[in-house]
């Protein structure tokens, strides 16, 4: 019988990721023991603890570059600073997930499987929201962390699977439009599982082919078959799918409009910065690691992917009249344009993406925020025709939203700009020329929307029932106010984050 | 008979003669089988009883909560017989017992949950 | 400038003596608009007069610096001031140039402007934001002075940003008036297209020359392959087209009559209008060295002349019927400057007293609205002659002048273009000069209507206006000098304008006769002028229905929508940039819902087509993720087994 090695585990390096499922296990826990009243209380704090925590422990193994867990995990650059960047993206998230003063209670319902109107809805709709967001709200984020380390393809399906189950159940969690929100989570749901089973076909594909499922066992196996070799290229096509899914990309984005308008907005937010940078870490890992020697010319179809994702997302954003649909294309669009930082496949193009979704997750995360303040009697106001004349309404909420808008058109001084200029000056670099004459015109029409919506603000006469905006609470205001350093801060001075990612760019194995 | 295919020869012809010992069972009977129907004879047979109406009728939700907590715990317990096989091993040890216990403990969290959600309550 | 034709090189001469200080004309307007804007409300009891005292003083020295450049030999004076954008290869200097070309266009600015500043002065009387108003307006003389003055094309495009940006504050002075704010959008985002032509002219100029002075640039031209020449006309008629309200892009125009009167006059009639014509002439070098480029210049104004006429019939708004009027005149010049040659200098007379002709009508049609409580529909005026005697009188002369009744200004102008449109080889001499000739008389036939409606004929008055009354002595008397000018500029001009153009516009070559001989062409005008003119008295001297009757013919329909400009233009321009902003358009023309919901219309079959696959049904999603997924694995598959 062969001989068998307990696999050594190097605990430091892994710290970050048992902090934030620690930070879960325990608000489980307080879900279970802690009486209700001061659930709230305790869980916050406790999980922003644990991120903060778990972002300590990532600077203080910054240099860290192993393989562990019997290479199960690799942690190495890329997936540090993706950590990293999520663990920052997931404060900010929290922070809007754990307001309650804008909408009383919070944006989440107490309990989600009392049907909408009946009665007891109506007695629940006086009480405080579920706090079980918050142990969800960890375990999504560790599973996240997991993905960009993962470096196999079971350890990733676990990783996918931990982090897309707690989205599924967020997304019905709205206090308001309750049939909305769970509607969205049951198609994120079924398409989710629809697209897992792919993936895990794909999965079975490339062991059948490989006999492994590390990456770097499955690049060496790679490098040796044949282009036509079936399991190989069948495995890919089904793992990629899988993954394009998870990242939105078109046709593989279908599910997102939905869920993103349905969900609760917080945590639309962190779909929009965390699930996308969690996906785009797996992309990077799997097409630079895994198939990066492979003889097989897969790249003409991502290419025609990432091309029909920058167009479509922007395209179908114009028509759009509610703004949380708008941000969802635009995050579709947006996915296109990380996705040109990853086809460069190079360091550049890696350090360009990884940028791009942290500064892009920023944005976003404020943007989200500011949606969640512009209310009416029925909740968010999200129909852009009650946006109009905001400007005079609300100027600060409407300028700051300005300042958003025009990060997201990539205009200088932004972090949009920068962003996108890394990405696109790595896809240069790579001769991917079409991508990047693709993606410039993509942003030029999807500029339209954004302007768009800063001309309705402004240049509109408010309406007798124009929404007001509410004042946000501590939590709000703090993830706004990250937000906008962050993007006026990563426009201005990019230096520092983007010399980070370049030195975090090569991934081991 | 040989090739990649041919060692698939038998399995086929199985299929194939499953497929028309099916078809010549069901069409012989169709064939002698007298037919007289009548409105008792056509209801679903249900044990003897009378079918309650409505076929679409709601299930306890908790019959669900309940398969599926076990389905979990079976599933895990799995992963025990290979850990149980190799513990004792020199190299092994406490850390692994440690770990199992850890993995053991999360699980337990799951239960603890549910019990005091009362999931676990029938009534 | 000189040129010397042996050797084909442009060079300015240095700015030397008086005219060393002619950005003076740049900035007096600037500073003041400034001042204006800066002091707030403080500056209300006396801001317009520092407006009109900053144009005015310009307008003195303007014509000290248009006196002191005629004595000059070398006629042009070049001046640098600092070093703008100083980039490795790319050297941009804040440089201006005044020569002959650009001092007639100062002169008109300065002169014209400082008129309707004065009667700004009365129409904005109990405008609560008059200051603000005559800051917009100083604003706008200083960033068109610019435009006229730049010595390198940089500096003339941030004077066309610049009118653009004071065009739209204008537009939209009266923002809380939705109609105004649309049309405000509307104008700037249709300039943008055009200017977007202008800087890519720019950066091939400077890819391919090396720098976007005039001086190389021109010098540079005849090293030019003849393709990149061409790039460099069309995307400069780009430009010119979006600024000057030319056939694609002139939808704009007429809705900027939302705007106050004056500046309609101002901006949308006399100057800023005219910029694309300025630019086409400083860029005539460019222009003459291609042919095609010059055909489609003329074909744009030819195409622009006719839609600004028959649509000019078809409209009952007095400011409507004068801004198409302002689109098919502007369409003579664009004609003129397109024929090269001679006609450079034909085209920029036009301008000119076309400059005051209308802008003496705009005032005259500002001046009635006043008296008829902001009223423009012209089926309700009639009889305004007895009440008005002095607007009526100059509005007369105005509008006998564009009709081009000698010996009116728009005669002297108007005439040789059309006999040099006759003169232009083969038959598109024919299909030209036929073309304005058929212009001029639906010329006459449109704003005899306006005429006879306006002034003449029954009274057909909206219930509320008792006694409409002569406007102040601070509107009419700039409306008389005007109205002189009207009558004489076209005279005096004819006189020494073409000679005087000369070294900016090169040498003048004698118009060739075409199949028609000049009389015959002059003959011609005037007589189909008259006809139309008749036939209009004829049918409108008992008035017209008080509302606009159903459209019997197709013609009238389309005409009354604009010739479907809006339509045309959408299914014209497939490049996705001007598609979207034709959506901008479509979307600026409807209120806020039809602002959200209209864009789907605008971007066209392809979105909504692509918006009925997001049905929301979870299958019909799975289906399209399924069908990805093979439309994947088999695009993966051919690329492995089909190599």
């Amino acid at each position: 019988m062969e001989e068998l090695h307990l696999p050594p585990i190097d605990y430091a390096a892994i710290a970050p990721l048992l902090l934030v499922f620690g930070a879960g296990c325990v608000g489980v826990l307080v879900e279970a023991f802690v009486p209700r009243a001061w659930r709230y209380r305790v869980q916050v704090p406790l999980l922003l603890a644990g991120l903060v925590a778990a972002l300590i422990a990532l600077i203080s193994v910054a240099d860290k570059r192993v393989s562990t867990a019997g290479g199960a995990l690799a942690i190495d650059g890329p997936a540090l600073f993706l950590q990293g960047g999520l663990v920052a993206l997931g404060i900010v998230s929290v922070l809007l997930i754990a307001e309650r003063r804008v909408e009383r209670g919070g944006a989440f319902v107490a309990q989600a499987s009392v049907v909408a109107g009946t009665d007891s809805d109506r007695r629940q709709s006086s009480q405080p929201g579920a706090t079980e967001v918050y142990p969800l709200t960890a375990f999504a984020l560790g599973g996240m962390m997991l993905f960009c380390a993962a470096n196999d393809l079971v350890t990733m399906f676990v990783a996918l699977e931990v982090f897309s189950l707690p989205l599924y159940l967020l997304c019905a969690l709205a206090r308001r439009r309750r049939l909305l929100s769970q509607e969205a989570s049951v198609k994120y749901f079924l398409l989710g599982a629809f697209s897992s089973a792919f993936f895990l076909y794909g999965v079975a594909l490339l062991y059948g082919f490989a006999g492994t499922m590390s990456f770097t066992g499955l690049r060496e196996a790679a490098a040796e078959a044949g282009s036509e070799d079936t399991l190989l290229f069948l495995g890919i096509a089904m793992l990629s799918v899988g993954l394009l899914f998870k990242a939105a990309m078109v046709p593989f984005h279908v599910w997102t409009p939905d869920v993103y308008q349905g969900a609760p907005t917080p945590v639309t937010g962190m779909m929009a910065a965390c699930t996308k940078l969690a996906a785009f870490g797996g992309i990077l890992r799997v097409f630079t690691v895994g198939f990066a020697d492979i003889n097989l010319d897969w790249e003409p179809i991502l290419i025609a992917v990432a091309i029909a994702t920058m167009l479509v997302g922007a395209v179908m954003a114009v028509t759009q009249t509610d703004i949380k649909r708008l941000l969802a294309y635009s995050s579709i669009a947006n996915a296109g344009y990380v996705f040109t930082g990853v086809l460069a496949l190079s360091e550049e193009g890696v350090a360009g993406t990884m940028f791009y979704l942290v500064a892009y997750g920023f944005t976003v995360l404020a943007a989200f925020a500011v949606v969640t303040l512009v209310r009416d009697a029925d909740g968010e106001a999200t129909h852009l025709s009650r946006w109009a004349g905001l400007g005079r309404r609300s100027p600060l909420f409407a300028g700051l939203f300005t300042v958003l808008m025009l990060a997201f058109a990539g205009i200088p001084l932004t972090s949009g700009f920068t962003s996108k200029f890394a990405v696109f000056s790595a896809a240069l670099g790579a001769d991917q020329v079409t991508l990047v004459i693709v993606g410039l015109i993509s942003s030029a029409v999807l500029a339209f929307p954004y302007l768009r919506v800063v001309v309705l603000m402004y240049l509109s006469e408010p309406a007798e029932d124009t929404p007001t905006v509410s004042l946000p609470g501590v939590f709000t205001s703090l993830a706004l106010v990250i937000g906008l350093v962050a993007t006026i801060g990563l426009g201005v001075v990019p230096g520092p984050v983007l010399e980070l990612a370049e030195q975090a760019s090569s991934f081991i194995g | 008979m040989d090739g990649y295919l041919g060692g698939y020869a038998s399995l086929g012809l199985l299929l194939i003669a499953a497929a028309l010992l099916f078809v010549v069972a069901f069409g012989a009977n169709r064939l002698l089988s007298p037919r007289n129907p009548s409105g008792a004879k056509t209801t679903t047979y249900e044990c003897g009883i009378d079918p309650v109406p409505g076929d679409w009728a709601q299930a306890q939700i908790r019959y669900y909560v309940f398969a599926y907590l076990y389905v979990l715990f079976a599933v895990e317990s799995v992963f025990l017989f290979p850990w149980a096989m190799v513990f004792d091993r020199p190299g092994f040890g406490v850390v692994t017992l440690v770990e199992m216990g850890v993995f053991i403990a999360v699980l337990a969290l799951g239960l603890l949950y549910a019990w005091r959600k009362g999931v676990l309550r029938w009534t | 400038m000189s040129v010397n034709l042996a050797q084909e090189t442009v060079s300015y001469a240095p700015a030397e003596g008086a005219l060393s200080s002619f950005w003076l004309l740049i900035a007096l307007p600037l500073v003041s608009a400034a001042l204006l804007l800066l002091l707030g409300r403080r500056a209300d009891r006396w801001g317009h007069f520092l407006g009109c005292l900053s144009v005015g003083v310009a307008f003195v020295l303007g014509l000290v610096y248009f006196f002191t450049l005629r004595g000059l030999e070398e006629s042009s004076a070049e001046l640098t001031l600092f070093s703008f954008m100083p980039v490795s290869e790319l050297q941009v200097d804040v440089n201006l140039l005044y020569d002959p070309l650009s001092s007639v266009f100062v002169l008109l600015i300065t002169g014209v402007g400082f008129l309707i500043h004065v009667y700004s002065i009365g129409y904005m009387a109990h405008d609560p934001g008059r200051r603000r108003f005559f800051a917009y307006l100083n604003l706008f003389v200083a960033a068109m002075l610019l435009l006229v003055l730049g010595g390198n094309y940089v500096m003339t495009f941030i004077g066309w940003e610049g009118v653009g940006l004071a065009s739209y504050l204008l537009i939209a002075f009266w923002y809380d008036r939705p109609a105004a704010a649309t049309a405000g959008k509307k104008a700037f985002l249709m300039n943008r297209v055009g200017d977007v032509g202008f800087l890519l002219a720019i950066f091939l100029m400077f890819a391919t020359l090396g720098s976007v002075d005039f001086e190389d640039v021109f010098n540079g031209v005849p090293t030019l392959s003849e393709g990149t020449v061409l790039a460099i006309g069309l995307l400069l008629l780009l430009g010119a087209c979006g600024k000057s309200g030319q056939f694609p892009l002139q939808a704009w125009l007429p809705d900027a009559m939302e705007g106050p009167t004056p500046v309609s006059a101002l901006i949308h009639a006399a100057t800023m209008v005219t910029a694309g014509v300025y630019l086409i002439a400083r860029s005539h070098e460019i222009f003459s060295a291609n042919e095609t480029a010059q055909t489609v210049v003329v074909s744009v104004g030819a195409i622009t002349l006719l839609i600004g006429c028959i649509i000019g019939c078809a409209k009952d708004d007095i400011k409507r019927v004068l801004a198409y009027s302002t689109v098919s005149q502007i369409g003579y010049m664009f004609l003129a400057v397109g024929l090269g040659g001679a006609a450079y200098a034909l085209g920029i007379m036009h301008l000119l007293t076309h400059g005051f002709f209308k802008a003496g009508l705009f005032l005259g049609a500002g001046s009635v609205m006043h008296g008829m409580n902001d009223q423009t529909n012209i089926r309700r005026f009639g009889g305004l002659f007895r009440y008005m005697p002095i607007t009526a009188v100059t509005f007369g002369l105005g509008y006998l002048a564009i009709i081009g009744i000698p010996p009116l200004a728009g005669y002297f102008s108007k005439d040789p273009i059309i006999a040099a449109a006759f003169a232009r080889h083969g038959w598109t001499g024919w299909l030209f000069g036929g073309i304005a000739l058929l212009g001029a008389g639906l010329t006459a036939f449109y704003m005899t209507r306006l005429f006879v409606l306006t002034f003449l004929g029954p009274k057909r008055w909206t219930e509320d206006i008792t006694h409409p009354h002569e406007s102040p002595a601070t509107m009419t008397v700039p409306m008389i000098l005007l109205a002189i000018g009207s009558v004489a500029s076209g005279f005096l001009l004819s006189l020494g304008l073409v000679d005087y153009l000369t070294p900016s516009l090169g040498p003048e070559t004698e118009v060739e006769h075409g199949p028609l001989s000049h009389l015959t062409v002059t003959l011609l005008t005037v007589g189909v002028s008259v006809i139309g003119a008749a036939l209009a008295y004829l049918l409108f001297r008992r008035g017209t229905a008080l509302e606009e009757q159903p459209a019997r013919s197709p013609l009238v329909r389309a005409a009354r929508a604009n010739l479907y400009a809006d339509t045309f233009n959408e299914t014209v321009f497939e490049l996705p940039g001007r598609l979207l902003t034709r959506a901008l358009v479509y979307f600026d023309n409807r209120g806020i819902d039809g602002l959200v919901n209209g864009l789907a219309a605008g971007i066209g079959g392809g979105s909504s087509r692509l918006r009925r696959l997001q049905t929301g049904f979870v299958r019909s999603y799975a289906l399209t993720i399924l069908s990805g997924a093979l439309v994947v694995t088999a695009a993966l598959m051919a690329v492995t087994f089909g190599s």
